[in-house]
């Protein structure tokens, strides 16, 4: 049994780091070596923590801590308090972990940069964010950490916030997902509105459990949270600040935006599961999902930005767990979760590496980089096995139970989300391998520098933020996260998978941790139904596994022995091309329609037209009465002692006469 | 005297006690740098006898009553020792710097102050009229003349207006508690519950007798001049302009506090038997809408920080009273103690607050003489942690969330609610948004418009220390309330 106050401290620990170097800004400077290590100190001891709540939730199962009042007034009591299961648990180990190896990372990453002691208070804030996200049982709790996620969120991707693109993806990330949350609160609000003792979790799982929530009423809350979720996972059509959040520094898009807070969307779907399950929404996550993982792919297709494959990546990596939780897949959807955290964070590392060497992301003017990189490359290369889904890597066990499990309900739903994962599945290896052969196969096309003379021979202005070359493998400090996570890659699904998997025993052990959960799981039947066992379906891994092989040929037939050129193929369908170039007019269709056509000239003129007709007027009237009443009453303040007796004797006077006229 | 009747006043006798003693030390030291100092931990000594009490260490303290029960040590009492004394050794640690500018009179200035909050320590704790009324010239003697204490005309003037109209309103108080015990025959107040209950009231009277009407309005008019409330506030922004800063700050908070505490045990122990609390309920919430709509559109216009900041403290005290005015009708459930309870949370809050407020100004106004809104021009540059440490106060006594401030607010309105006030707590909500103007004002002349000069401002660090801790108080009970309402719970359980 694990202490509360170790959980407790789980998240005080990083709110500690961040208050300290918050708080010592002005003394120690914006670049003071020892925030770093403060950081890493915090989050060590957070991720020793969170291994030791993990163990205590293995031997003992779900760890009950009472609930205490944070708010009580009359009838209305808001309660917070900790809940610790098998999820819970899984994803403090997630978090934390991925968190300490990118805080290493950053140390080399960020040197020498003007905001170094700001990164480490942002990272540190938003760690204790995200632990509280993970950690809360109290509904308003929770959102209350998931705003909290939010604005670290925009303030790591606005870190470099004197580039305006940097601004922008900020603002755009925050405007979005706070749409979400919209959707999101209104969910919460209507729950309490149907019992205000539901905000509790537990008390809510048990609601669910003796049927006490209508359909109907299910229903509705669920697509509120789910919107949230949506919102916080990019899924489409609320997927496009993604993309751009990779202005961000490459460690927070390691941590962020990829690895841990765009998960808390399918976090939250996984928290609320029973919920879910008990609503008629659980379609509707479904082809989402699915549809977001192969959308998000087709459009990482032909980026030329690093960064952004992998941001399309990731988007497409989440429909995939959307889509498992859609068709009732708990357990495959958090061990795509938990795999994806390591392999992904470890591309976007592996990718930082590469910008540390090259000084772009831009994958046209890099190439040949394998020779000079070699553990780099050979970290990208394992994510990238992984992510494509290959055997016997991570990857490929989760991915693959998804597939499996999308024939466990028999509908056509779960037909349709199965066709679009396999097409997802195609889509990732081809995109992947075609970074990695034009990251580091073929010869080296000129780094930082050559891109600069490019755009200065078309006339376009240099950004902000781009480097120099110097081709060499990156410090040990930053290749060390990239190995670790490479291992983790090949062995985060080897150490509980396979066995089961392959039928050598029936034991599936994350399947059986995961849903050792009796508040979720009521019986046998319902852990087994989520995915407990294993499903291992021959022709659906050999299926996948092909169509992956299929994508790598394809990719290195293109890009790495060009035996058919993309040049070509782009010419032979230049609408398609342009089309997913422009990732479908999406950001076109919301900036003009929506931004402009709809909040600016219908919304805002709207308001534009009352406000100068009609409301400025009363406001200015208004205004002026105040003032005039204001002055009017200060007269009265002459000064003089007798006025000031006066009014005191007519106040006590005029209160007697009102009792003696209205009694 | 018995043992027992010294334990129960050791607070107030300790605290005066001090006063006397930093007379003494006045003369007898020479480096009188450390007088400040010496009161702080002084303090000490108060503290530790009130803590006595709250939790039995010594002494026969199971009944908390004594001097023939004119005096009390109850948990109500207590809460408002610790404000008190918190209050008091806020102030003083932040206006040692202040205090310098007098070089002669600083023993004096830190005496009168204590002798000031002994008498506030003895009036929270009366339970007699007699002992309030005394105990309230004890807290207002010494304010005059510390209010003159600049010896400047408007210093002096200063002072003599709050002798002079201090002494009619105590004139109304008296004249209040004369009729009461005339027709009640006792000044005690739990007597006076009783006979009152006894008495056949008249259904066709105000409080069931014009007597006890007379009594009721006139005692609240005389508790409104220390509160502050329209229109017996009249004195409030020329004894701040026109005294010392930290008299100022004093007076904003641990004074209100005082006649809060007693104005809510006077209502609450003497005449809070059902029908009458429906009749002064009525007076009160009448007052409260008053009282915020006029500090709220006077201080609209001013130009001092500390008139403005005066008629601040004015409307806050009409938010306060909405808290009192929350009696609901069934009296004896849950709901009757919710409106009491939002108040003791407003005043701690405010505490906490109003210091974060006043002891940046002191910190700010002691170095650039000018007290003028415009003289805080650009301090987010010139004196950034000062600036941070007000923009956190003057958010707070507007409410935004997650401050204290608002804590306070969504209490008090939402037991004015639930008593019925609906009205008074959309007026109430009306006047949060018009004083978004002044206060605003102020955070926007610090950050937004250029100072007069770039020469930064350094805050001395005890008075640093003070205004921090009473801002952090204002983040840290405004995100986690529940020490406060519990303490503000357990205190109420005696009415």
């Amino acid at each position: 049994m694990i202490n509360e106050t170790a959980i407790w401290l789980i998240l005080a620990l990083p709110v500690g780091a961040f208050a300290i170097i918050g708080l010592l800004r002005p003394v120690i400077g914006p670049q003071s070596k020892w925030t770093g290590w403060v950081t890493i100190a915090a989050i060590g001891a957070s991720f020793a923590l969170s291994v030791a709540a993990l163990a205590s939730v293995m031997t003992e199962g779900v760890q009950h801590f009472p609930q205490r009042d944070w708010i009580s007034a009359g009838s209305f009591t808001l309660s917070f308090g900790l809940l610790l299961d098998p999820l819970t648990a899984i994803m403090l180990v997630v978090v934390s972990g991925v968190s300490l190896l990118v805080q290493f990372y950053s140390q080399a990453y960020m040197h020498g940069d003007r905001g170094y002691t700001r990164y480490y208070a942002y990272m540190s804030l938003f760690t204790a964010s995200m632990l509280g996200l993970v950690c809360a049982r109290n509904l308003v709790q929770l959102f209350v950490f998931w705003e909290l996620v939010g604005i670290s969120s925009y303030l790591l991707i606005g870190f470099w916030m004197d580039r305006p693109s940097a601004a922008a993806a900020a603002k755009k990330a925050f405007i979005m997902t706070r749409f979400a949350d919209f959707g999101f609160l209104l969910g919460i609000l209507y729950l309490y509105s149907q019992n205000p003792a539901w905000l509790d979790i537990p008390a809510l799982y048990d609601a669910v459990a003796g049927g006490a929530i209508a359909a109907t009423v299910a229903t509705w809350i669920s697509l509120g949270f789910f919107m949230g979720a949506a919102g916080k996972s990019a899924q489409f059509p609320l997927h496009s600040w993604l993309p751009d959040a990779m202005e961000g520094p490459t460690p927070v898009s390691a941590l962020i935006h990829s690895a841990t807070m765009v998960t808390a969307g399918v976090f939250l779907v996984a928290r609320f599961f029973p919920l879910f399950e008990a609503s008629n929404a659980m379609m509707t996550v479904a082809l989402i999902g699915g549809f977001t993982a192969v959308f998000a792919a087709s459009m990482g297709l032909v980026a030329n930005d690093i960064k952004r494959v992998l941001a399309y990546s990731t988007v497409s990596q989440l429909g995939y767990m959307m889509l498992a939780l859609g068709v009732g897949g708990y357990v495959p959807a958090l061990f795509h979760l938990f795999t994806h955290a390591w392999f992904k964070a470890g591309l976007f590392l592996a990718s930082g590496s590469v910008n540390h060497a090259t000084g772009t992301f831009n994958m046209r003017y890099m190439g040949g980089l394998k020779r000079y990189m070699p553990w780099t490359y050979a970290g990208m290369v394992i994510g990238g096995l992984s992510l494509a889904g290959l055997f016997p890597l991570s990857g490929f066990w989760s991915k693959d139970e998804i597939l499996a499990h999308t024939l466990e309900p028999g509908s056509v739903t779960g037909y349709a989300v199965l066709g679009l994962g396999l097409l997802a599945a195609f889509l990732t290896a081809f995109y992947m391998f075609r970074a990695i052969y034009m990251t580091f196969h073929g010869t080296y096309r000129g780094g930082a520098e050559a891109e600069a003379a490019d755009l200065k021979n078309d006339g376009q202005p240099i950004p902000p933020g781009m480097g120099h070359t110097h081709l060499a493998e990156s410090p040990w400090i930053m290749v060390a996260p990239v190995t670790i996570l490479a291992v983790m890659a090949i062995g985060a699904g080897f150490f509980s998978n396979p066995p089961a998997n392959l039928g050598i025993n029936g034991k599936h052990g994350f399947g059986r941790f995961l849903t050792h959960n009796d508040a979720v799981f009521h019986s046998p039947e319902a852990a087994e139904h989520a995915g407990a066992k294993p499903h291992f379906n021959w022709p659906i891994a050999l299926g996948s596994t092909g169509l992956a092989l299929a994508g790598i040929a394809l990719a290195s037939a293109m890009y790495l022995r060009v035996s058919i050129s993309p040049q070509t193929l782009g010419r032979l369908f230049p609408h398609a091309h342009r089309v997913l170039y422009r990732k479908y007019y999406f950001d076109e269709l919301y900036e003009d329609l929506i931004v402009r056509k709809g909040f600016h000239r219908l919304f805002a003129g709207a308001f534009s037209w009352a406000d100068g007709n009609w409301l400025d007027n009363v406001n200015v009237q208004i205004s002026a009465w105040t003032g005039r009443i204001g002055r009017g009453l200060a007269i009265v303040q002459n000064g003089q002692a007798q006025t000031y007796v006066f009014a005191m004797i007519l106040g006590a006077v005029t209160a007697i006469a009102a009792f003696l006229i209205w009694f | 005297m018995t043992a027992h009747d010294w334990w129960i006043i050791a607070p107030e006798l300790a605290a005066a006690g001090l006063a006397a003693l930093l007379v003494i030390a006045d003369l007898a030291l020479r480096n009188k740098r450390i007088l400040a100092e010496l009161a702080v931990i002084g303090l000490a000594a108060p503290l530790f006898f009130s803590l006595n009490l709250w939790f039995g260490w010594y002494g026969d303290t199971t009944d908390p009553s004594a001097l023939f029960g004119a005096i009390t040590a109850d948990r109500f009492a207590l809460f408002f020792h610790f404000l008190l004394i918190g209050v008091s050794a806020a102030v003083i640690l932040a206006s040692t710097k202040y205090l310098e500018r007098m070089p002669g009179l600083r023993g004096e200035f830190l005496a009168l102050m204590l002798f000031s909050m002994s008498g506030m320590m003895m009036l929270v704790s009366a339970k007699e009229l007699v002992a309030i009324y005394v105990s309230l010239e004890l807290t207002a003697l010494p304010v005059a003349a510390l209010a003159a204490f600049h010896r400047g005309a408007r210093s002096v003037e200063a002072g003599l207006k709050f002798l002079v109209l201090s002494a009619i309103a105590s004139a109304l108080l008296l004249y209040g508690m004369v009729y009461i015990y005339g027709f009640t025959g006792s000044t005690n107040l739990e007597i006076i519950l009783q006979r009152l209950n006894e008495i056949p009231s008249q259904p066709d009277q105000p409080f069931g007798s014009y007597g006890v009407l007379l009594g009721v309005v006139l005692i609240v008019a005389g508790f409104a001049f220390k509160m502050a409330v329209v229109p017996w506030q009249m004195w409030v922004p020329d004894v701040y302009e026109g005294s010392p800063t930290p008299l100022a700050a004093f007076l904003s908070v641990a004074s209100k506090a005082a006649a809060f505490a007693v104005i809510i045990r006077v209502l609450y122990a003497a005449f809070g038997s059902e029908p009458l609390t429906q009749d002064w309920s009525g007076l009160i919430a009448a007052l409260a809408a008053v009282t915020m709509t006029v500090g709220n559109l006077l201080a609209l216009s001013q130009k001092n920080i500390k008139r403005l900041l005066g008629y601040s403290t004015v409307s806050q005290a009409g938010y306060m009273l909405a808290g009192v005015a929350a009696v609901s009708a069934n009296s004896g459930s849950a709901g009757f103690i919710a409106g009491p309870q939002g108040v003791l949370y407003y005043l701690m809050g405010y505490a906490f607050t109003n210091l974060a407020v006043f002891l940046s100004v002191i910190a700010i106004t002691h170095r650039t003489g000018n007290e003028l809104i415009s003289g805080l021009n650009g301090m987010g540059r010139r004196s950034p942690v000062v600036a941070m440490l007000l923009t956190v106060g003057l958010l707070s006594l507007l409410g935004v969330p997650p401050t204290v401030g608002f804590m306070s607010k969504a209490f008090v309105f939402s037991a004015a609610v639930n008593s019925g006030l609906i009205w008074l707590a959309v007026i109430g909500v009306v006047n949060t948004a018009v004083s978004a103007y002044y206060y605003l004002r102020i955070v926007r002349a610090m950050y937004f418009e250029e100072p007069s000069s770039d020469e930064p401002i350094r805050a001395d660090l005890r008075a640093l220390a003070a205004t921090g801790t009473a801002a952090a108080g204002v983040a840290v009970f405004g995100i986690g309330p529940w020490f406060l309402l519990k303490l503000a719970e357990e205190s109420l359980t005696i009415l």
